[in-house]
């Protein structure tokens, strides 16, 4: 099997998803070749062929470019799968890509088993395995389901690609996000709320456990959507990625997005009226209450100890 | 102007699942059903587009079977003003680029000029139907979307990145934009636009009149996840628990130390 890894270049560095890529390859034991919009001084540790486009020609984001580059370079290697990572860059550019391909195209692939792609349904409750009926295959993987074991080595052959494609869009440069607010990252213990709290008021009830157990108080998306937490606090793949030594999660189903944040911490407290939320598969605990009437019992408990 | 806004419904997602008879879908029956999250962005930005823009009109368009129109009169009640019922029992069958083919298809001689999708269905997530509408039909397409801005037939939209990031692109329609939740704040409909939405056209067209496509793949099985490592679950009266939380804490964190 031969594959085509669509690495991805940001803001003057390579994203660390392309080595999610090259583990997925080596996982298959499948021959591959890389495809990168980037820059010369920024290469992956890598050894195979590298199709290269520079990024200061071509613009790092720019779909109707990058899609004809890209299906130049499939055209010389015919690949059996082209794979990018299930990001702002890939969800974005698979699609074109499959569709002038004319080639079936899986989503979020989590795990590859017998050579069958597997998906996640309804926030990961479920699961579908997925026939492709094409002889050529898009994937985009989800992001931290495929990691290298070892540290990524090697030095690519770059071959130099180029196109006069038109650009469709025009990329005007970066928002950061705000500077300010709490570092989420540096908190030892988190509770974290989500929309299980049912109404902003019901946030105190959250900061509160935080405060008795020496910590911060983090948010799901939901929360923070609906601007009840400020965006500093959002753990999950758009907002801080956490590892703290304890993270209670209240009210939280657990959306892929908010797990990826997360599921690095030490030990992990789920505190949910659904026995079945995604969240339980990475607790430690999971709590079966109402965290209304749950979390200020245990709030009291552990400020009297 | 002519806008168009696509939309699913999708089941609850703290519904409690069960398998078809099949084992190729969950089961349709006994569930709550609701507008896609992302759609309900969607709905409002091309609800606010239609309001900055004179004489606009639009158009809410939903595949599926007949309850998808309920969820279509909510959309009319947003202020959709008229709704596009692709009549379809087998929906659930069709793999994304069957669902944009159809929309596509709809849409192709109609001369939208700003075409509205949220970036994934809360239930499949393939983030690629509202991409792949918008290369059928040839039009630029910006994803991901938390800010949108139109002037004088120019879009400057954001896209929301990983880490908290978001990068700014500019488009000139027409165009498609796929909306990620907190792009706006969805408004409720009044009891008013509710009535009114009742007498808003609603038109059904059999799927098969829009689907000229075969299907690039099928799911051929569905089924839940094993459950890994298996964590304590802890169930029974609130002051118990508390109790049992806190001797764990003592006994497997520092915090408590």
């Amino acid at each position: 099997m031969k594959t085509l890894l669509v690495a991805e270049y940001r803001d003057g560095q390579l994203l660390n998803s392309t080595y999610e890529l090259v583990a997925f390859a080596e996982q298959l034991g499948a021959e591959s070749a890389m495809f990168l919009v980037g820059v010369e001084n920024c290469l992956p540790a890598y050894n195979g062929t590298l199709y290269l486009a520079d990024a200061g020609k071509y613009c790092e984001f720019n779909p109707a470019v990058h899609k004809q580059l890209l299906l130049d370079v499939i055209a010389k290697e015919q690949p059996d799968t082209v794979v990018f990572a299930h990001s702002s860059y890939g969800w974005d550019l698979a699609p074109r890509v499959s569709l002038a391909l004319n080639a079936a195209h899986v989503s979020e692939v989590v795990d590859i088993v017998d050579g069958v792609p597997v998906a996640p349904v309804c926030n990961a409750k479920l699961r579908r395995d997925v026939k492709a009926k094409t002889g050529q295959v898009v994937l985009t993987l989800q992001g931290g389901a495929f990691g290298l074991e070892d540290e990524p080595s090697g030095t690519p052959t770059v071959v130099q690609v180029d196109t006069d494609t038109a650009a469709q869009i025009e990329f005007c440069g970066y928002e950061e996000a705000e500077a300010g607010g709490v570092d989420l990252t540096k908190a030892e213990v988190i509770v974290s709320a989500g929309r299980g709290i049912g109404k902003p008021e019901n946030l105190a009830i959250v900061e509160g456990l935080a405060k008795a157990l020496g910590g911060e108080y983090g948010a799901s998306r939901p929360v923070v959507d609906s601007e009840w937490a400020d965006h500093s606090r959002q753990v999950g793949t758009t907002g801080q990625t956490v590892s703290p030594k304890l993270y209670v999660a209240c009210g939280i189903s657990g959306a892929i997005q908010h797990l990826a944040g997360m599921k690095k911490s030490e030990f992990v407290v789920a505190i949910n009226t659904d026995k079945d939320a995604p969240i339980g598969e990475v607790a430690d605990v999971l709590v079966v209450a109402d965290l209304k009437e749950f979390v200020p019992m245990l709030t009291e408990k552990i400020n009297s100890l | 102007m002519k806008i168009l806004v696509c939309i699913k419904q999708v089941p609850d997602m703290e519904s409690k699942f069960k398998l078809n008879a099949e084992g190729n879908w969950y089961d349709n029956s006994d569930l709550a059903w609701r507008m896609n999250e992302y759609d309900e962005y969607a709905v409002e930005q091309a609800v606010q587009l239609k309001e900055q823009v004179a004489d606009s009109d639009l158009t809410v368009l939903s595949i599926g079977p007949d309850r998808v129109k309920e969820m279509m009169k909510k959309a009319l009640a947003m202020g959709c003003e008229r709704g596009a019922h692709i009549a379809d029992d087998d929906f659930f069958k069709k793999d994304p680029y069957e669902i944009a083919s159809v929309i596509a298809e709809y849409a192709k001689d109609k001369g939208f000029d700003l075409i509205f999708t949220g970036m994934q269905s809360q239930d499949r997530g393939s983030a690629q139907v509202g991409v792949l509408v918008a290369e059928l039909l040839g039009l630029p397409s910006i994803t991901t979307i938390v800010d949108f801005a139109f002037d004088g037939g120019q879009i400057t939209a954001k896209r929301e990145l990983e880490g908290g990031i978001k990068s700014i692109i500019k488009a000139t329609a027409p165009a498609l934009v796929t909306c990620q939740l907190g792009l706006n704040t969805p408004r409720y409909p009044t009891l008013p636009n509710i009535m009114k939405a009742k007498r808003k056209e609603l038109l059904s067209i059999p799927v098969a009149e829009l689907l000229k496509v075969e299907g690039k793949q099928e799911t051929a099985k569905l089924y839940f996840p094993e459950k890994k490592g298996g964590g304590l679950v802890l169930e029974g009266d609130a002051g118990d628990l508390a109790d049992q939380l806190i001797k764990i804490l003592k006994d497997k964190t520092a915090v408590l130390a």
